[in-house]
């Protein structure tokens, strides 16, 4: 098992991360994409569309905000197969993909709890409180965090592989139970405004904005995964070049 | 099979609490330590009794988890220290045995120091919880097993890290924030009198969180211990 892995790593490495690469081409094809979609998003969002009738201009952080948790669960749940099929395939490429999303899952995790921690002063008046959804995101974010440390404290890098995909698969089955423990727990935030029986309850010229941020943050998503993932690519290269280096002296 | 688990199992478990009998350093070190922590409680909110009943299931809870944790780190570290480790994975048969037995030791020593901090928290806080006592009893059993169903997973992983000792508590609060608003809310409607059917919510919760992951950890374990 051990030996088979090695040669996987050595054939996935070998051809590892070129700037000029077909694949890391692509990968900047993306970032420019999300680049411009986001800035067109953002630009409608927070200045073209009209604010909003009873929160005023505060509401506009919402075209940051629920994208951003969305992409974020969309992340983890990336984090969640890549693990699987690491445990199951034991090739070095899915943990990449991994660490890779769980680390951008974070940084958008973090993006919402801020965001969302500006709007609750104006609105609710406080920074912070217990309410259902956002204990939810602090819980989910503590997570995260905890997979990216244990990573880093590993001694080497297949340990590190194997102990995080075991606390993602945890980590995501845990999430449904705390959704349900919290929400018992208390509900203040805003019901969902979009996915809710009914319809959605913003006006139609808001959802654009919306939308249109929707898709950047997922174009965006996938240039940090390619580029992320190409950087693990060459950080393994570097790693085995250091080896031989070290046997051949 | 079923008779092979279990005999492996109840092997396991005896070897730890034969050390625990014999060096005495888990248990003692537990029971200690949250005496301590409800003496730090008591001089951290004062005595206003009406403030501490209020308080009184999550201070509780704090003490069984924060002591709970105390062991749970011990129970891989010990096998490291000393070099252990390789012998308890030649051990015969199927690792989930040594998954089982470990997690029954831990909840043996966890409610051992529970048994112990209850009567001295209902002493020293003046809390009527000798009527309870059967339904706060198994409200601590749910909480105990699941929480150290992760704990004895995740203890055998940080293990292997650096910063170890740190690690452990990182990794398994967070994760087991549904054991703790559940045993927490449980206990708070048990100590104003109400019974287990205005709590059936919360006891489903720490049920369903216990069989999850009596399921995947042992599954899991398998990987952890990959050598």
């Amino acid at each position: 098992m051990e030996g088979r892995t090695a040669v996987t790593a050595v054939q996935w490495t070998s051809e590892a991360g070129s700037p000029r690469s077909r694949a890391s081409l692509a990968a900047k094809g993306f970032g420019a994409a999300a680049a411009l979609v986001l800035a067109t998003g953002l630009y409608l969002g927070l200045v073209v569309v009209p604010p909003d009738a009873v929160q005023g201009d505060v509401q506009r952080i919402m075209y940051l905000h629920v994208p951003s948790i969305v992409t974020a669960y969309v992340a983890f749940f990336v984090v969640f197969c890549a693990s699987i099929l690491y445990l199951w395939k034991r090739d070095l490429r899915f943990d990449a993909v991994a660490v890779s999303s769980a680390e951008i899952g974070v940084l958008l995790t973090g993006i919402t709890l801020a965001t969302g921690s500006i709007w609750g002063k104006s609105t609710w008046g406080v920074w912070w409180t217990w309410d259902a959804r956002l204990t939810l995101t602090a819980i989910l974010f503590t997570i995260y965090v905890g997979y990216l440390m244990l990573r880093s404290f590993a001694e080497d890098p297949r340990a590190a592989a194997r102990y995080g995909a075991v606390l993602a698969i945890i980590g995501f089955l845990d999430i449904p139970l705390n959704h349900m423990a919290v929400q018992w727990w208390r509900t203040l935030h805003q019901p969902s405004s979009i996915l809710r029986p009914g319809g959605p309850s913003v006006a139609a010229v808001l959802l654009l904005p919306l939308g249109i941020n929707f898709a950047g943050l997922a174009l965006m998503y996938i240039y940090f995964l390619l580029e992320r993932v190409r950087l693990e690519r060459i950080r393994h290269r570097t790693a085995e070049l250091r080896l031989k280096r070290g046997r051949r002296g | 099979m079923v008779a092979g688990l279990l005999r492996r199992t109840w092997a396991m478990t005896w070897k730890d609490v034969t050390v625990e009998l014999r060096a005495r350093e888990r248990v003692n070190a537990m029971l200690f330590f949250a005496a301590l922590v409800l003496f730090i409680f008591n001089f951290a909110l004062g005595p206003d009794r009406e403030k501490l009943r209020e308080v009184a299931p999550g201070l509780l809870w704090l003490a069984f988890l924060f002591t709970g944790m105390l062991g749970l780190g011990r129970s891989f570290q010990a096998e490291r220290e000393n070099e252990c480790f390789e012998e308890l994975l030649l051990t015969p048969g199927d690792r989930e045995s040594i998954f089982f037995g470990k997690l029954a030791g831990n909840v043996l020593f966890m409610v051992t120091a529970e048994a112990l901090i209850l009567p001295l928290f209902g002493i020293l806080y003046n809390l009527d919880i000798w009527a309870y006592l059967p339904s706060l009893a198994l409200v601590a059993f749910l909480g105990t097993v699941g929480f150290s169903t992760l704990g004895t997973l995740l203890a055998a992983m940080t293990a292997h890290l650096r910063a170890r000792e740190v690690m452990l508590p990182l990794l398994l609060f967070p994760l087991t924030v549904p054991v703790i608003l559940g045993s927490v809310h449980a206990t708070e409607a048990i100590l104003a009198g109400q019974g287990l059917g205005q709590v059936s919510h919360w006891l489903k919760l720490l049920c369903g969180f216990d069989l999850i992951f009596l399921v995947v950890s042992p599954l899991a374990f398998e990987f952890v211990l990959e050598e």
